[in-house]
C-alpha cells in the first residue's frame, strides 16, 4: 500500500520518531505542571481544610488537603489512637487536648525556631499547652472567648454582662446549653468566684453543683452545634451559656441580632492548635502548612474562617487583617485600641479552658448528665 | 419424619441467614463484647471486666433515662394507635379501591424524604415565631413555646412512626371478614359496638403490631428527642451519644445499647404473646 504523497512528505520515519520522543519527553521538562498533587491528611474541627483557608496553600505547594473531620476533642483522641501512625500529617486539636496527644506519642516535637514565634504577642509565645519538659509539640493558631451569648432585641450587652443573667424570670425556659460540660461548669465556677476554675477543690466544686443545678428550671434545651445555630438564630433561645464569638459570630455576619459578650465574673480561652502527627511521611510539608497558617498572612485567613471565626495570638496577622478587612479586625477586637481582646486577657478577665485538675473528667462528665437528667 | 433440606429451598433461605448472621447475629456478638472491653487513655482495649455494667446499671441518671425513653415510646405507641385507627379504618371500610390505592400511595410518600430533613422542616412550624404561633398569632392566641417540649419530641415521633403504623393497621384491617361486620349489624349491634366488638378483636394481630412498630422505632430515636426536643429530657439514645463524647467510653455505650436491645425483645415477646393470645381456641370471633 503507498503512502499518500503530502503524508511522506510530511511524516518520514525520522521525523516521526523525533516528535514521538518530543511528545513523550514534554511532561519530563515540565514535571510540576504535570505532577499529581500531594496529599496531605489534616485532622480537624470543621471548616480547617475548606477551600477560604487551603486553596492558596495548595495552590503554591500542589498539596491537595484530605481532611478527616471530628465532633470533639475525645472523638479526635479516638480517631488517632486507633489509627496507624502516619494516618495523619497534620493534626489541630484544642489546648487541653495537646498534652493527651503527647502523652500517647501522637505527634511529633516541633522546632521552634521553624515558626514565626516572635511574631506572637508574648503571651502566646510560651502558651502552656504546646509545651513539654521544654519542648514544643504544637502551636496555637487561633482561639476565642466564651461568655454569654444573647438575642440582641432580648437583652442590652450591659444585662448580659452578667451570668447572673441566666437566671432572670424573663428567660424561663430560653436559655440554652452547648451541650458540653466543660464550658458550662467553667463558667459557673467562675460566676462561684474560682479565680482558676478548673482546679477548684471538692467544697468548692460541690458549689459550682449546688449553683448551676438552680439554674436547671431555666434550661430551654441541650444543643449541639447545628440546634445552637438553630435555636439562636432562630430566636428561640435568647441567651447561651458555654458558648461565644465562634458561633454568635457567624450568625451576626449573616444578620442574626445575637452577640457574645464577656462577663463582669469573667471569660473562658479556648484555643486551636497544630501539630504533626507522629510518623507522618509529608513532615516536611506539614511543617509548611504550619508556617503558612500561623504567619501573618495564613493568620488573617483564619480569623476570617467562613465555618468560624476566631481570634489569633500572631501580631503582624493583626496588622494584615485590619489591611484587609478592618471591620471584622474591630467586630472581634483586634485593634490596637485599647479594650483590646489582649488586653482583656492582660487584664486577668480570661481563663484557659481546661480539664478539672483536682476531679477526674468523668466526674464532671457523669455530673453533667445528672445535671441534664435533673 | 423429617424432611430432608432440599437445594431449593436452602438457596431461597440461606441469603436470609447470610444477612442475619452479618448484620444482626455478628454485630450483636461484638457489641457483647465491647460491653467487656476497657478504656485508658482514650483507647479502647480488648479485656473481660464488669466494671462497664456495674458502673452503668448504678447510675441513677441511667434508669431516669431508661423510664423516661420508655414512657416516651409507650406513650408514642399508644398515641400512634389511637390517631391512625380512624383514618386506617375510614381507607379500608369506606374509600373505593382507587381511592385506597392513592391513600396507601400517599401514606409511602414520606418515607421518600429524609426523616432529618421532616423533623428539621417542624422547628420552622413549632419555634415560637414559627407558622403555628403566627396563625395562632392572628386569631389573638398564643404564643406558646412549642419547641424544645415533650409534646414537640411527639410530634417527630408521629412524624417517624404514624404512616407506618396506619400501613399496618391498614393491611389489618382489610383482610377482616366483611361477613363479620353484616353479620353483626344484623344482630343490632351498633356501628360503634361493631368496632369494639369485631373489627378491633378480628384486627388485633395488627394492631398490636403496628404499636410495636411504634413503640422500636421510637424507642432508639435520637433525632426527634434533641432536634424537636432540645435534648430534655435526657433519653437513652441521648445518654449514648453522651457517653461517647467523654472519655471515648464506647463500652459502656454498649452496655446502654444491650439494655435496649434486650428491652426491644422482651417487649416485643410479650407483645405478639397478646396479639395470638386466645387465638388457637378459636376465639377470634
Amino acid at each position: 500500500m503507498t503512502q499518500p504523497r503530502f503524508m511522506a512528505q510530511v511524516l518520514n520515519r525520522r521525523s516521526f520518531l523525533a516528535t514521538s520522543a518530543a511528545a513523550l519527553a514534554t511532561p519530563m521538562l515540565s514535571r510540576r505542571a504535570f505532577a499529581a498533587p500531594t496529599e496531605l491528611t489534616m485532622l480537624a474541627w470543621y471548616g480547617h481544610a475548606e477551600p477560604d483557608i487551603v486553596a492558596e496553600f495548595e495552590a503554591e505547594h500542589n498539596v491537595k488537603f484530605v481532611p478527616k473531620y471530628y465532633t470533639g476533642g475525645d472523638n479526635m483522641l479516638g480517631l488517632i489512637s486507633q489509627s496507624p501512625p502516619g494516618t495523619f500529617d497534620v493534626i489541630l486539636s484544642d489546648a487541653e487536648y495537646v498534652q493527651a496527644l503527647n502523652a500517647g506519642g501522637f505527634v511529633e516535637e516541633l522546632d521552634p525556631e521553624d515558626y514565626a514565634l516572635a511574631d506572637y504577642f508574648p503571651e502566646f509565645q510560651n502558651f502552656p499547652g504546646n509545651w513539654a519538659d521544654g519542648k514544643l509539640f504544637s502551636l496555637v493558631a487561633r482561639f476565642g472567648f466564651l461568655g454569654v451569648a444573647y438575642n440582641t432585641d432580648a437583652l442590652t450587652e450591659a444585662q448580659a454582662a452578667n451570668y447572673n443573667i441566666f437566671w432572670d424570670p424573663k428567660l424561663t425556659g430560653k436559655v440554652g446549653h452547648f451541650d458540653w460540660h466543660l464550658p458550662n461548669l467553667g463558667q459557673m465556677s467562675l460566676l462561684n468566684g474560682n479565680a482558676v476554675p478548673y482546679d477548684i477543690d471538692e467544697t468548692a466544686w460541690e458549689a459550682v453543683k449546688e449553683k448551676i443545678l438552680t439554674l436547671r428550671p431555666q434550661i430551654g434545651g441541650f444543643f449541639d452545634y447545628g440546634g445552637t445555630f438553630s435555636s439562636l438564630n432562630d430566636g428561640q433561645m435568647l441567651a447561651f451559656a458555654g458558648i461565644g464569638d465562634w458561633i454568635t459570630g457567624v450568625l451576626e455576619k449573616n444578620g442574626a441580632k445575637v452577640r457574645s459578650v464577656i462577663p463582669e465574673q469573667g471569660g473562658l480561652q479556648w484555643s486551636e492548635c497544630f501539630s504533626i502527627g507522629k510518623g507522618s511521611q509529608k513532615a516536611e510539608l506539614a511543617k509548611k502548612w504550619i508556617q503558612y497558617i500561623t504567619s501573618a498572612k495564613g493568620q488573617a485567613k483564619s480569623a476570617q474562617m467562613a465555618a468560624y471565626p476566631a481570634l489569633i495570638p500572631n501580631q503582624k496577622g493583626w496588622e494584615v487583617l485590619q489591611a484587609e478587612n478592618p471591620a471584622e479586625a474591630k467586630r472581634q477586637g483586634m485593634t490596637k485600641d485599647a479594650g483590646n481582646v489582649i488586653d482583656m486577657i492582660r487584664a486577668g478577665r480570661i481563663q484557659y479552658r481546661q480539664w478539672p485538675i483536682q476531679q477526674d473528667l468523668e466526674t464532671w462528665n457523669d455530673f453533667w448528665s445528672e445535671y441534664k437528667g435533673a | 419424619m423429617r424432611r430432608p433440606i432440599s437445594l431449593y429451598g436452602l438457596t431461597f433461605s440461606l441469603p436470609l441467614l447470610v444477612w442475619q448472621l452479618l448484620f444482626f447475629v455478628f454485630p450483636l456478638v461484638f457489641l457483647v463484647a465491647l460491653s467487656f472491653w476497657t478504656v485508658k487513655n482514650f483507647t479502647i482495649r480488648p479485656d473481660f471486666n464488669p466494671v462497664n455494667w456495674v458502673t452503668m446499671f448504678g447510675k441513677p441518671v441511667f434508669w431516669q433515662a431508661y423510664g423516661t425513653t420508655f414512657g416516651l415510646a409507650a406513650a408514642a405507641s399508644v398515641l400512634a394507635s389511637v390517631v391512625a385507627f380512624p383514618c386506617s379504618y375510614a381507607i379500608a371500610f369506606k374509600l373505593s379501591d382507587s381511592a385506597r390505592r392513592m391513600a396507601v400511595f400517599l401514606m409511602v410518600i414520606p418515607f421518600f424524604t429524609s426523616y432529618l430533613v421532616r423533623v428539621y422542616s417542624w422547628q420552622i412550624f413549632l419555634s415560637d415565631a414559627g407558622i403555628v404561633n403566627v396563625m395562632l398569632g392572628a386569631v389573638g392566641l398564643g404564643p406558646y413555646p412549642m419547641l424544645n417540649t415533650v409534646g414537640a419530641t411527639m410530634v417527630g415521633y408521629m412524624t417517624l412512626a404514624l404512616p407506618l403504623v396506619i400501613l399496618l393497621q391498614l393491611f389489618s384491617l382489610v383482610f377482616i371478614d366483611r361477613t363479620l361486620i353484616e353479620a353483626a349489624h344484623n344482630m343490632r349491634c351498633g356501628r360503634i359496638r361493631t368496632v369494639f366488638e369485631v373489627v378491633i378483636p378480628s384486627a388485633r394481630v395488627g394492631l398490636v403490631i403496628a404499636a410495636l412498630f411504634c413503640f422500636i422505632l421510637t424507642f432508639g430515636d435520637f433525632v426527634s428527642p434533641v432536634y424537636l426536643g432540645g435534648g430534655d429530657p435526657t433519653t437513652l439514645s441521648i445518654l449514648i451519644t453522651d457517653t461517647t463524647k467523654s472519655g471515648q467510653q464506647w463500652p459502656r455505650a454498649a452496655v446502654i445499647a444491650l439494655t435496649m436491645i434486650a428491652t426491644l425483645l422482651v417487649v416485643a415477646f410479650l407483645s405478639v404473646r397478646f396479639a395470638y393470645a386466645g387465638q388457637a381456641k378459636g376465639s377470634r370471633t
